[in-house]
């Protein structure tokens, strides 16, 4: 037997401007579970779509029980024997266990000239792989009426079932309650003692601490190291984890933050899963940073302060006033705008001109006799933006679609700034954005902290995270689990409270 | 350089592909029938048009919001019969509401408007309010405003109009038909929303990205539901003209003119995938329509085989609007 079930050697993968993935290497024992760290971006999941073909590497080889193996596709993967269970499971749920473990395989027999699904067959099979990883359900119900981690423990038995000799469970964990993390584990345990390897990505340190015999930890795309995990302890790994200077320059941050402006009490979701009794305040002239690992329910809670969102619970005070905010009208009407993480989803008006997706959340101020829209006032405020914020565009009458990442967000920030809002919530304001573009963004924030704005500014990036707040406050798992600022600002100290789970 | 020149007259040529086919067909038409060219055809052309663009107006609004609206068709029937009714004369025979008030010709007009805008506000409700996709929501009400036009008339045909309905309706200003002014002026108020008004940039930024819009404060369902009722209303003003232009009506008034509708403002540019879509488009896109059952008809073609050929324009015109949304990518 080979010494290692997969190995991957100097896999390296680059996109239009971004070395994702640098000289990576993963060497995983049979029957072993093996845990792959990495910050937000560190190149876990690129890894693994490289992996099964998903992307293409640019090089690197792949060895699956020595074997030197060439995987273009997932389904070629499956038969090397290996197999992922997604983040986000992909199951039909209105179909039964049984008919999804066998989707696209279905066993079949001949009834005259017609092949026909053999019903009977494939319930029997499907029952005795459950049986195998020791969940007695019956094939025939709904995979819907199942919960979350039942339809994963679905899916690894249709790995099992396909012979998969490693399974990948990207982030199995972070929908699930501690029971159900027990079940999983349960089966985990099980078919690694018979021989299955398993590669486990996760954030969750004390999880994987239970689970996992070695360690592979990478960081922005480059592979920092493997360890057995006996040998390595919880700061260590932060430390792998994080270990990079701050290379990003940041503009000056002079602004000085003044009075409380806005309160935020006891924010708790409508769905268990979701934020709990979230507080925190915001002062005038302020950039109060929100870290965390994604799935933190940073942007759930912004968006249910915003008024996008349920909850069961929560007060928001701006300037000592309570608001009652049931829909993004009302906070817009108070003074506060959001700038969405997603750009493209709820963020630009893709077919429309730049004047129209500038003016749309401010259309109100250029009404002439209530009716009729002043066409000229519109043209100088968009025009007065172009020049503020120098959006480079032909003209205000190109589409947003037409314009980059950088410019586009800078339209979006001047559809709020029409409003001039006393709070502004900016999620992710610069993913996607190059470096030159990030830099006049967070110039264009800081100027606003001076006018005396208070600025949200949610963020994945932690050196940015660090660069442009004056405060930082951490989420893990919908609570708010700590508050960093000035020296104690580190990188070291946001993961910990990011990983409070 | 002349390369691309070449190029981008491909590409005009397919995406106006149906527009210019039809033009040279109804140049042909033009040319081997002199009388298709005659003023009193071209006239012929603006009445009939002219409930239609109403009608397209309407459904354009819903269509620019990722929508639709098949009660249009019956709702422009029900109209009809509504003002019909309310307008026979005195000794029409078989007056089917003998005790009704002769009222002005305007006041039912505006009755039967706020008739119909109440199954616009429901359709607005439904699409809005109860998330039911547009095509499911505008098809339970385009049969539920047949059976109430079934109910109100007892499918018995309606005529016998008052001299006022006739006159308002098939009247002309010198050479000019009291139609075709109406649909100038409905165009025009279209224009200045579409162009001039917050409703107007509300309803195109929902069609651009409805979820964008709700975070930047457009009130969506509100600006939804006002579209569906003003495509009501419109749907009742080109009933009542029809009604008055034929001089009698019957349930079967107005069947099919949604899909008629929907496809012109599809020729006429407006995208299936909403955000985009001009007055200008709806009205060429009905001119279009017309030209070509007209030029049909004066090419001797029989009635049957004009079905087919609007058939095959409607298809071809959307996979063209598809294509184009397409290349964009």
């Amino acid at each position: 037997m080979a010494e290692y079930r997969l190995e991957m050697r100097g896999v390296s993968k680059s996109f239009p401007g971004v070395k994702a993935l640098d000289k990576v290497n993963l060497k995983v024992r049979p029957g072993t579970v093996h845990a792959l760290m990495g910050e937000n971006g560190a190149g876990k999941s690129t890894l693994m779509k490289c992996l099964f073909g998903i992307y293409h590497m640019d090089e690197g080889e792949v060895f699956v029980d020595g074997e030197k193996v060439n995987i273009s596709n997932p389904d070629e993967a499956l038969h090397k024997g290996l197999a992922m269970v997604h983040q986000e499971l992909q199951p039909v749920p209105a179909r039964t266990i049984a008919e999804n473990m066998y989707l696209g395989r279905y066993p079949t027999k001949s009834v005259g000239p017609l092949k026909v699904i053999d019903h009977r067959t494939m319930n029997e099979e499907a029952k005795k792989w459950l049986d195998n990883v020791k969940m007695p359900f019956d094939p025939k119900r709904k995979l819907g009426e199942l919960s979350i981690s039942q339809m994963q423990s679905v899916e690894i038995a249709k790995a099992v079932s396909q012979e998969a000799k490693l399974i990948i469970l990207d982030e199995p964990t972070s929908s699930l309650t501690d029971n159900e993390v027990e079940a999983l584990f349960r089966i985990v345990r099980d078919l690694r003692d018979r021989g299955v390897s398993f590669v486990f990505i996760s954030h969750k340190m004390a999880e994987l601490r239970r689970i996992s015999d070695d360690i592979t930890i990478m960081r922005d795309g480059c592979f920092v190291g493997s360890w057995e995990m006996k040998n390595i302890s919880d700061d260590e790994i932060v430390k792998q984890m994080v270990g990079r200077e701050l290379t990003n320059i940041y503009p000056p941050l002079d602004n000085n933050p003044g009075d409380v402006l806005l309160e935020v009490n006891d924010f708790t979701s409508i769905h268990a899963n979701s934020f709990k009794n979230c507080s925190f305040k915001l002062r005038k002239g302020e950039i109060l940073g929100f870290g965390g690992l994604v799935g933190a329910q940073r942007t759930e809670l912004m968006e249910a302060i915003f008024g996008i969102r349920h909850t069961v619970s929560g007060e928001v005070k701006l300037n000592g006033n309570k608001l009652d905010i049931k829909r993004p009208q009302d906070a817009i009407k108070y003074g506060i705008g959001m700038i969405t993480e997603d750009r493209r989803g709820s963020g630009i008006l893709g077919c429309l001109s730049i004047a129209d997706n500038v003016a749309l959340a401010s259309l109100n101020q250029y009404l002439e006799a209530g009716i009729k829209l002043d066409k000229k006032k519109i043209e100088e405020l968009v025009q007065d933006n172009v020049a503020k914020l120098s959006i480079k565009t032909p003209s205000s009458k190109t589409l947003i679609q037409a314009l980059s990442g950088g410019n586009q967000q800078k339209v979006i920030i001047s559809r709020w700034l029409a409003n001039n809002p006393d709070v502004l919530i900016m999620d992710e304001p610069t993913r996607g954005i190059d470096v030159g573009a990030k830099y006049e963004i967070y110039q264009i924030m800081i100027k606003l902290a001076k006018e005396g704005k208070g600025i949200i500014m949610i963020s994945s990036e932690m050196p940015e995270l660090i660069g442009v707040s004056n405060r930082i406050m951490v989420m893990c798992n919908g609570k708010i689990t700590g508050e960093v600022s000035g020296e104690e600002a580190t990188q070291e100290n946001i993961m910990h409270y990011a990983t409070q789970f | 350089m002349d390369k691309t020149k070449k190029l981008d007259i491909k590409n005009i040529l397919i995406n106006n592909g149906i527009i210019v086919l039809l033009m040279i067909l109804v140049l042909y038409v033009s040319i081997t029938v002199p009388t298709f060219r005659s003023f009193r055809n071209l006239m012929n052309l603006a009445i009939n048009a002219a409930p239609r663009v109403i009608i397209a107006l309407g459904v354009s609004g819903c269509l620019i919001t990722k929508g639709t609206d098949l009660s249009a068709g019956r709702a422009v029937g029900l109209s009809a019969c509504l003002a019909g009714i309310m307008l026979q004369k005195p000794d029409a025979p078989g007056k089917i509401w003998p005790n009704f008030p002769q009222l002005n010709v305007w006041i039912v007009l505006i009755i039967v408007m706020a008739i119909c805008a109440i199954f616009g506000l429901i359709n607005g409700i439904v699409v809005s309010f109860l998330n039911v996709p547009a095509f499911i929501g505008t098809l339970g009400m385009q049969l539920i405003v047949y059976g109430i036009a079934l109910v109100v008339t007892n499918s018995v045909p309606i005529g016998g109009y008052r001299a006022d309905y006739i006159s308002v309706t098939q009247g002309k200003v010198g050479p000019i038909p009291l139609l075709f002014i109406y649909l100038i002026i409905a165009a025009a108020i279209f224009w200045f929303v579409y162009n001039y008004t917050r409703h107007g940039k509300y309803m195109y930024a929902i069609g651009g990205n409805e979820v964008a819009a709700e975070v930047s404060g457009v009130n969506v369902k509100k600006t939804k539901i006002i579209i569906y009722i003003t495509a009501a209303c419109m749907y009742a003003i080109a009933g009542f003209l029809l009604g008055g232009k034929s001089g009698g009506t019957s349930v079967n008034m107005g069947m099919g003119y949604e899909l008629e509708a929907i496809a012109a403002c599809t020729i006429g540019g407006v995208s299936v995938n909403g955000g985009i879509g001009k007055v200008s488009g709806v009205i060429i896109g009905v001119a279009v329509f017309e030209l070509l059952k007209s030029a049909m008809q004066f090419m001797g073609l029989n009635t049957n085989y004009q079905y087919i050929a609007q058939g095959i324009v409607i298809v071809v015109a959307i996979a063209l609007d598809i294509r184009k949304y397409i290349a964009k990518k």
